[in-house]
């Protein structure tokens, strides 16, 4: 049953990434990305991932989706005209394909056991097998700790100074971008 | 299938025909009772001539809007312009899906339904759809898609009036999104989960959230008002400079898929504002707690009182203020009402934590009375700078323009 509903909304994610690359239409494009970050989010909760799902619906679809569609909007693009023209682009793109090809085709190779295994022969930081043992002990932790607990814990206890580090990245890029799109400060 | 399965299934296709009926069934009386409450407010008389006292208006509305034509703007994208009713209808109405209208129901039976096989079914059975653990989170969620039929609507009418309202409610609602998110916060705190169960029982143990989280249930409302693009904030389909905003170019069953979509998202916000801050299905005083049939249908009832009261306010809000201007809204969104949850976001921590670890107050009635006393003196503070027109200027605080009168 879990299967059949992973592998339809898998379909749904790759015919919608794949419309998105397609699609002339930009208004267009950005409805099929925005039903393929639908998709993500329903496997999500497959995996027993709730906070995750909708956190993936709440930022990239109600938030981030907006912001492009905004844009699009704007700007008021109609057709887009592809910049893939000459062999030079056109050899950049194989190349690009290519890579990303050899990449799907070595995480193929990646099994559950095998990334357990992997996973518990490398302790790092602090040893992620004991958050992400085959999904059991985030399963224990969602009940014990609710939803939300379950994913705070490892992130503001265990994970806290990478996660620090990821904010002010992105704090450093949204100061950036106002400096470069505000001409007098 | 299990037998239990399939008592699950039953009840939840019955809760999901119960809820949607009463949903639909509500949003059409609902035009009705704006149109009767905003002729009550202007000494009119409103809709009376269809059924008893105008009762089957909406009926009649319904088969008007089904048999009129549908046009399609010149030029317009028309998969898109079918796509944003839809986009707008479908969010609206999944929310009505996770908020619990009463108290847990106790259901117990054990039958066979001929080739249907045997259904089972012991213990309480949650007054809601479905019980998502994610809780408000999912309302958040789905409602921010609602922006999506807004935009799209307003893109593909291929109109200047209709982009430009598309691109103020995207605005609008992408702005009112952080506040509103940020009023939640507190209630997290408060409560320590997302879902709606654990907030309401937190609320039966302590006090009704609008006591102690006054100013998260005020920057709730005011966000929720913005959210469905009820007045004063509508600006998206400001008729007197959009002529209808997004939906100028929809005509018939298209232009009804838009109003039923913004009846169903009153009816969301006002059914949070009452989950979240007024207990939800709660009665107060301990009689409501003995469960049985009894209570379930008390609570059901107190459920519908409330967010009936709701629902008037927000359509008295509606007939009672003047319209934004885009500035002002703006400046309310991002200039007040952001900072302000932010700042009382971390009052909230500093007071909880001082409450529960400092002086060591464990009783949950008593630390909500003590979050209430900090709140009257924030909310003095709130309401007395707000009200001083530092922030938000009218006409009034502006130079007064002087004319010559030539000759």
């Amino acid at each position: 049953m879990t299967a059949v509903v992973f592998w339809v909304f898998a379909a749904a994610a790759v015919l919608g990434a794949t419309l998105c690359v397609l699609n002339r239409n930009p208004v267009a494009s950005a409805m099929w990305l925005m039903s393929t970050m639908f998709s993500l989010a329903a496997i999500f909760f497959l995996l027993g991932a709730e906070l995750i799902g909708i956190l993936q619906i709440l930022v990239y679809v109600g938030a981030i989706m907006v912001v492009f569609l905004f844009v699009i909007m704007l700007l008021n693009l109609t057709r887009a005209t592809t910049d893939l023209r000459g062999s030079g682009s056109i050899g950049a793109t194989v190349v690009i394909i290519g890579l990303l090809l050899i990449e799907l085709l070595t995480l193929w190779r990646y099994t559950p056991a095998r990334l357990a295994a992997d996973l518990a022969q490398a302790p790092t930081l602090s040893d992620p097998a004991t958050v992400f043992a085959a999904g059991e002990l985030s399963r224990h932790e969602t009940a014990v700790r609710g939803v939300v607990g379950g994913l705070a814990g490892p992130l503001f206890q265990v994970y806290l100074v990478p996660f620090e580090i990821t904010s002010v990245l992105l704090l450093t890029a949204l100061v950036g971008a106002v400096v470069l799109a505000k001409r007098r400060l | 299938m299990t037998p239990e399965m399939k008592g699950f299934l039953l009840l939840s296709v019955l809760k999901m025909l119960f809820v949607f009926t009463v949903v639909m069934i509500g949003v059409a009386m609902l035009t009705l009772m704006e149109r009767k409450v905003s002729a009550w407010m202007q000494n009119r008389l409103g809709p009376n001539r269809v059924g008893w006292a105008g009762l089957l208006q909406p009926a009649a509305d319904g088969v008007k809007n089904i048999l009129k034509e549908e046009t399609y703007p010149a030029q317009a994208n028309k998969w898109l312009f079918l796509l944003a009713p839809a986009m707008s209808f479908i969010p609206a109405l999944l929310l009505s899906a996770v908020i619990p209208f009463a108290a847990p129901l106790p259901v117990d039976f054990d039958f066979t339904l001929g080739p249907l096989g045997r259904f089972v079914h012991h213990g309480l059975m949650p007054m809601v759809v479905a019980d998502v653990p994610v809780g408000f989170l999912f309302v958040l969620a789905i409602s921010s898609m609602g922006v999506y039929g807004i935009a799209l609507a307003g893109w593909s009418s291929n109109s200047k009036y209709a982009l430009l309202g598309g691109l103020r409610a995207s605005a609008q609602m992408i702005s009112y999104e952080v506040a509103m998110g940020l009023s939640l916060i507190p209630v997290l705190l408060m409560s320590g989960d997302v879902s709606f169960g654990a907030i309401i029982r937190s609320q039966q143990a302590g006090l009704w959230y609008v006591l102690p989280l006054f100013l998260s249930f005020f920057i709730f409302l005011v966000s929720g008002f913005a959210e469905t693009n009820r007045l004063p904030f509508d600006l998206p389909e400001a008729e007197s400079e959009l002529i209808a905003g997004y939906h100028t170019e929809y005509s018939a069953m298209k232009f009804s898929f838009f109003f039923i979509a913004e009846y169903a998202n009153v009816v969301t916000v006002c059914a949070m504002v009452t989950t979240l801050f007024f207990g939800g299905w709660d009665i107060p005083g301990r009689w409501d707690e003995q469960g049985g049939v009894l209570q379930t249908l008390a609570t059901g009832g107190f459920f519908f009182l409330k967010l009936m009261f709701w629902i008037f306010f927000v359509m008295w809000i509606r007939w009672t203020l003047p319209r934004f201007r885009y500035d002002q809204l703006m400046t309310l969104g991002w200039k007040v009402l952001m900072p302000l949850a932010l700042v009382y976001i971390m009052v909230i921590c500093t007071a909880i934590y001082l409450i529960q670890h400092v002086a060591g107050i464990t009783d949950p009635r008593l630390s909500a009375l003590i979050l209430f006393g900090v709140n009257i003196v924030l909310g003095i503070l709130v309401f007395g700078l707000l009200d001083s027109g530092l922030f938000i200027k009218g006409a009034a605080s502006r130079r007064p323009q002087t004319f010559e009168v030539p000759g």
